[in-house]
């Protein structure tokens, strides 16, 4: 029998280590492998028996004495026990292309990553041209997953027509994964890192880049030491270097850490942070494509992105092309957190509503109270009311309600959440996070978060109502980038769909009595979400 | 602030391994403060003349991030995540406790210099939350309890290694 106990950050926050200590203590060494992402059965034990693959979970280290007495007589009949891994719903209904591999082994064992599929789409890359990689990427309909939603193909085809033959050109990779209840790019590095590194070596082969960058935030100090173990066997298995695999072609790659800003998620400000400098965002054009890392032409591509380079090349881009609705194509890393009982990462094809993912996977609160309010996108996301949860998940149907997918982190908020409350720290967390180049943001921000404390203490209330709309407007349509752009849409949401949030309040600025019992009333009408 | 010679030798050689790496400055500034546990005002012209860079520039990059500190810190640094996925399962009372809990406010240490509390704006554990990191280990799912019992197991591991 082989053990598994992850090593992902999850898995440890919640106790993996003294689980893995207490297999050891009885004789078992567990194979450190990454998570499958079912974040509420971790710490999950997974354990490979002639019967196949079963899970236990949640784990504790005082669990251990039982499971193994149990997995010697009818695993079923323990408490903790799932099942085959692979059978259980939350996972066997999903569309694993990225994530395939994650969970399934030792994330940094190279032996593991080639024997699952990896470095097929390196090695189908190797035998094309630059062009042919370029137009692979483009036949897929892969769109950057960072939040914009770009065309790859497009922009790959800019850095590879830019500059003089034999320029230097860059491939860096945006692992600032700053949003609030996203763990999508944290998850494919510590879970399967070589599928990242293989997507930057294609990129730099499709577009003449010798040299990468990831740029990881420094919130995450196990992707960055899986990341560097990763790095350095590719570099000894000559995957990375000189003479890749004898091809003649060549391709660095370095880790490079943030320091603590979320604005250096936005890529130009990523790129002056890279450089050494503050991480203030440029004004645009230049695109980074032509002009990007110490001004030479630059693919800046989001951690996911990238990883479903190497799907593709593998694949084909048919295969890929063939998930999704409309222009939004292949799978979406869906992460469902905040207060919800069964929380993860799902992988899904583009169109899945809100209200499925929340209900059918999250199976509604942690706190086993109605919900409220779902959060999609990250801080700089629209707030949805009940009224919206059927909307599917498909860039374009989001952009249509003033909503954004962004890097598919979904957020649920129960009935005691104070949207007024959110409303401000959405202002709050732009005073403290705005690189400070442009006025809307820098100051709007400041200057927001005293429009809405004077609301919710009733001064003047119905002028500054007035005044926090046009505020919201400056911002959006003054801001050089998305961080003062897009404050204002979870504010306004927030405004629009829970009123009586900013308006029935006690003389110390609580909620009143009156606004509980009227949450029922919220424009959108309750929601349940218990089922 | 002074700073012992040391120190000064210390930061020296380390400007000395960087001068020759593309946008040296971050990797740098880390690297002094991995060592050090902040970065001196006293550093800022040997980092400048380094990687020929002016005083001002070198220091409005270590103002510019939260992470880089200009004064020493505490033996342990906590931060409690901020951000919405925490809130949304009561990150506003667990800081409130850890302030009261430690009696400084964020950006503080604790008089007899063992933790300094700090917020952090996500830990990527948001489907646990709340989360708190000490040092490099991170925490989900803490409740005030939990809280309490991770900055007592802090005081007892510092006894023990003393």
């Amino acid at each position: 029998m082989t053990f598994y106990i992850p090593q992902d950050t999850t898995a440890l926050a919640l106790g993996a280590d003294a689980v893995a200590s207490a297999l050891q203590s009885v004789g078992i060494e567990p194979v450190r492998s990454g998570s499958r992402g079912m974040f509420w059965l971790e710490p999950l034990l997974e354990v490979e028996t002639n019967k196949g693959r079963i899970g236990f979970g949640p784990v504790t280290a005082k669990d251990i004495p039982s499971i193994v007495d149990a997995l010697e007589s009818d695993p079923a009949r323990h408490t903790l026990y799932q099942g085959e891994v692979a059978d259980i719903p939350y996972f066997k209904s999903q569309q694993r292309l990225t994530y395939s591999r994650a969970g399934l082994g030792d994330p940094v064992c190279l032996d593991n990553y080639q024997a699952l599929n990896g470095f097929k789409g390196l090695n189908n890359a190797l035998k094309m041209t630059g062009q042919q990689i370029v137009d692979q990427v483009k036949d897929s309909g892969l769109r950057g997953r960072g939040g914009a939603a770009f065309p790859a193909g497009i922009k790959w085809q800019t850095v590879h027509d830019a500059g003089k033959d034999g320029c230097q050109k860059y491939i860096v990779c945006n692992a600032d994964e700053g949003d609030s209840g996203t763990f999508a790019d944290r998850l494919v590095m510590e879970a399967d890192p070589y599928q990242l590194i293989e997507g930057m070596i294609v990129a730099g082969l499709a577009v003449g880049a010798t040299q990468g960058y990831i740029y990881l935030r420094s919130e995450y100090p196990v992707a960055h030491k899986l990341l560097n173990i990763a790095i350095d066997r590719a570099i000894a298995a000559n995957f990375l270097g000189e003479n890749i695999q004898g091809s003649g072609k060549t391709f660095y790659l370095e880790v490079r850490l943030g320091a603590g800003a979320y604005i250096c998620g936005e890529e130009t400000s990523l790129l002056e942070s890279l450089e050494g400098k503050r991480g203030m965002v440029r004004a645009k054009p230049p695109l980074p494509a032509i002009e990007g890392l110490f001004g030479m032409p630059t693919v800046v591509n989001n951690v996911l992105t990238l990883a479903a380079i190497s799907t593709i090349l593998e694949q084909g881009a048919d295969s890929y092309q063939n998930f999704g609705m409309g222009r939004s194509r292949g799978t979406l890393a869906i992460q469902l957190a905040g207060n919800i009982k069964r929380g993860g990462l799902i992988e899904l094809a583009f169109g899945v509503t809100l209200r499925e993912v929340v209900e059918d996977y999250g199976q509604g609160t942690y706190s086993g109270r109605p919900i409220r309010a779902i959060q999609v996108g990250g801080p700089l996301g629209a707030f949805l009311p009940e009224s919206q949860w059927d909307t599917p998940m498909d860039y374009e149907a989001f952009a249509a309600i003033k909503a954004m997918i962004g890097h598919g982190g979904i957020v649920v908020f129960d009935d005691t959440a104070d949207m007024a409350a959110q409303a401000r720290f959405a202002m709050e967390f732009c005073v403290v996070e705005s690189c400070g180049k442009c006025t809307p943001c820098r100051i709007g921000s400041v200057r927001g978060v005293e429009v809405i404390d004077r609301i919710v203490a009733n001064e003047n209330r119905d002028n500054n109502l007035i005044l926090l709309h046009e505020l919201c407007d400056t911002m959006e349509f003054g801001s050089l980038c998305a961080m003062g752009g897009m404050t204002p849409y979870p504010v306004r949401s927030a405004l629009a769909h829970f009123p009586n949030d900013f308006l029935l309040r006690d003389a110390a600025g609580a909620l009143s009595q009156d606004a509980r019992g009227s949450l029922s009333g919220d424009a959108a009408g309750a929601a349940q979400g218990e089922h | 602030m002074g700073i012992s010679q040391n120190e000064q030798q210390s930061i020296s050689a380390l400007v000395g391994q960087y001068t020759q790496l593309p946008g040296a400055l971050l990797p740098l500034l880390h690297a002094i403060q991995s060592d050090l546990g902040y970065v001196p005002d006293s550093a800022v012209p040997i980092i400048a003349k380094g990687l020929n860079l002016s005083r001002a520039e070198v220091h409005g990059v270590i103002s510019f991030y939260h992470d880089f500190k200009t004064t020493p810190v505490g033996r342990h640094t906590v931060q409690v995540c901020r951000a919405e996925a925490c809130q949304s399962m009561g990150s506003r009372q667990l800081e409130a406790h850890a302030k009261q809990a430690l009696g400084i406010d964020y950006g503080e240490t604790t008089a007899d210099g063992a933790v300094t509390l700090e917020p952090v704006y996500c830990l990527g554990n948001c489907a646990c939350s709340p989360s708190v990191r000490i040092d490099d280990a991170i925490y989900a799912r803490v409740d005030t309890d939990l809280f309490d019992d991770l900055m007592s197991g802090l005081l007892t591991e510092e006894g023990a290694s003393k």
